[in-house]
């Protein structure tokens, strides 16, 4: 009889430390060769010299809400520069007991925006809605009724009006710059040149000569007495310009499609409204929804060139606020705040375009 | 003739239901079709197949005028194609054509391709244009993939989808333009059942393919194009067996 088979016993090692886990990770991406290995230990160093002096500037010994005098005291950051003026960087120069009404209007602003980003709101309610929404913001921000005093257009200012040149300037730049990629793309000579001249000679110039030109040429065109509310002549100037690009942007995307989808659009009897409508658009919008993005986060951060023209949009709201001597010197915090600011708006935005470009990938 | 004598000399009911004339086109310099005569009786199946560059795409495309002829005529249904838009949208909603690269629209479901047409242009209410979508689409054995988006489908089964679309518009003459060109040979039959039952079902159909099978057992009449310009056209049997012109066998022989 044969003895019983006994499987052998083997020694179970543990893998090598600089392979696996944290150390392995290191090892293959951080220190895989000896350029890397140098590099790594200079960013380190580089690192280890800037962060920590920031971080104990900002968060360690920093003041948030104290008056202008404890921020003499201080070595790290005054960041109550931002708190302290919160009522004139938020609102201008908007009355002081009346501030209410900007801050309601900018909620409902905000809520309407954020209703509107749901595509399943997307119906003939939506309309209604923003009409209504319009109306109210117009009502509350003018006054003049129900008791509320008037305030003239060249009080708005702060964030209310970034806020307002920014969402109308996109909101109607965009049908126009899809009209004007379609008018260009036309057959018909008078609509072709009429905007190729527009498109050309718009992009041809910066936006703040465009918001010069508003305000200071165009009066010179208007008969004696008449002027037009100079918001909207900055509102007009934000939406050509911006419309310009859209314009070039789209004109982009519908090269971009195939010419099957015309003619089978063409042997089905669609005429050219229903064609773009329908079929066209819908595709060449979704392709150049990244460029498209780019120019309206620009339209968005472009608003801050209204200070040319004596508007006083959130940046040159805060401008002001550092310009008083109790809160001079510190700029840095205010700028950084402002900064976080447009980055969370921009973010926001930048981010809705990546979900609805998800969205939209249906089947392709 | 004058347009309005040509107009009612010819009712859909008794005369040809499309008619070409004395048809020139010049693609700029480049005369691409030459002196073509044409007359398509209702329920006719004609087969159109020649070399590349023949001009039989092109000859089929200025039918639903995809694409502009300089001289001659082409009438169908009774209109003149001319470069009244009104006319040439009368001519598309009778006239249904099926592409190479099947040209759906990767947008909308496969029920919104084809409801899409009867909709906006017959303004047929949505709920009997879906009725009617869904009928075509078990005609061509897809009605299970209704709610599917295009990119889902393979090319065999986008093709029918094709066919499909054209059909609900409910068209008195079917444009094809090398519909199997682009698929292999398992979804090629596929295709072409489909295209045999619309054949027996007494479509008018004008098919450019180079499937000749298709053209023995169900065609009409088969035409050979070269060079612009109509070369030979007879019944299958006589076409095949029997051509008449040396390029015709010369061609002939190397595809068969």
């Amino acid at each position: 009889m044969s003895a019983p088979a006994t499987t052998p016993t083997r020694e179970y090692l543990k893998p090598p430390v600089t392979e696996v886990g944290v150390i392995g990770w290191l090892h293959a991406n951080l220190f895989n060769s000896w350029f890397n290995s140098i590099l790594t230990i200079v960013m380190l160093l580089v690192l280890w010299q800037l962060v920590p002096p920031f971080f104990s500037w900002a968060f360690i010994d920093s003041v948030w809400n104290s008056p202008a005098e404890a921020c003499r005291d201080i070595d790290g950051a005054c960041w109550s520069v931002i708190p302290q003026n919160i009522s004139f960087i938020v609102f201008g120069f908007f009355p002081d007991g009346q501030q209410w009404r900007p801050g309601i209007a900018m909620l409902l602003l905000i809520a309407l925006v954020i209703y509107s980003k749901d595509r399943k709101h997307w119906k003939k309610s939506l309309g209604v809605y923003w009409l209504v929404g319009l109306i109210v913001m117009g009502t509350l921000m003018y006054g003049g009724v129900f008791g509320m005093p008037v305030v003239e257009t060249d009080q708005w200012s702060g964030l209310p009006l970034t806020f307002m040149l920014a969402l109308f300037g996109m909101v109607a730049a965009y049908p126009l710059g899809v009209m004007l990629a379609l008018g260009r793309r036309s057959k018909m000579p008078a609509i072709k040149t009429l905007c190729v001249i527009y498109i050309e000679m718009i992009r041809g110039v910066p936006l703040i000569s465009l918001l010069f030109m508003s305000s200071v040429m165009f009066p010179l065109f208007l008969p004696e007495g008449v002027t037009i509310d100079k918001v909207l002549r900055a509102q007009v100037a934000i939406i050509m310009f911006t419309a310009a690009y859209i314009a070039e942007v789209v004109r982009g995307g519908l090269q971009a499609m195939p010419r099957g989808q015309f003619e089978a659009a063409d042997s089905l009897g669609l005429n050219y409204n229903q064609t773009m409508r329908l079929i066209i658009l819908p595709q060449a919008l979704k392709i150049v929804i990244p460029p498209s993005l780019g120019i309206l986060l620009s339209a968005f951060k472009d608003t801050s060139l209204v200070v040319i023209i004596a508007l006083y949009d959130v940046l040159k709201t805060t401008k002001v606020t550092l310009s008083n001597p109790k809160w001079t010197g510190y700029s840095t915090e205010a700028y950084i705040a402002l900064a976080i600011f447009y980055f969370i708006c921009c973010y926001a935005m930048s981010s809705y375009s990546r979900k609805l470009e998800k969205a939209l990938h249906t089947g392709r | 003739m004058n347009e309005t004598e040509i107009q009612t000399a010819v009712t859909p009911a008794e005369g040809p239901i499309i008619e070409v004339n004395s048809m020139h086109k010049w693609y700029g310099d480049f005369h691409v079709l030459s002196d073509i005569n044409l007359k398509v009786k209702l329920k006719e199946r004609i087969v159109i197949c020649g070399p590349s560059g023949s001009g039989k795409s092109t000859l089929i495309r200025c039918i639903n005028r995809l694409e502009e002829h300089q001289r001659g005529q082409i009438i169908v249904n009774g209109t003149e194609l001319t470069n009244d838009i009104k006319n040439i949208e009368k001519v598309r909603t009778e006239v249904g054509m099926v592409f190479q690269h099947f040209n759906l629209f990767p947008h909308l479901t496969i029920l919104d391709n084809l409801t899409l047409g009867p909709i906006w242009v017959r303004k047929t209410p949505k709920k009997e244009a879906e009725e009617t979508a869904m009928m075509y689409l078990e005609k061509v054995h897809i009605a299970e993939q209704a709610q599917k988006f295009p990119g889902q489908l393979s090319g065999g089964q986008q093709q029918r989808v094709a066919i499909a679309r054209s059909l609900c518009m409910k068209p008195k003459v079917m444009l094809f333009d090398e519909p199997t060109s682009a698929l292999d040979p398992e979804m090629i039959k596929e295709v072409l059942d489909v295209m045999i039952d619309l054949a027996e079902e007494g479509m008018t159909m004008l098919v450019v393919t180079h499937e000749m099978g298709f053209a023995k057992s169900v065609a009409d009449r088969v035409m050979f194009m070269d060079a612009g310009q109509i070369v030979e056209q007879n019944s299958p049997h006589d076409f095949f067996d029997n051509p008449q012109n040396e390029r015709t066998k010369l061609f002939l022989s190397q595809i068969l």
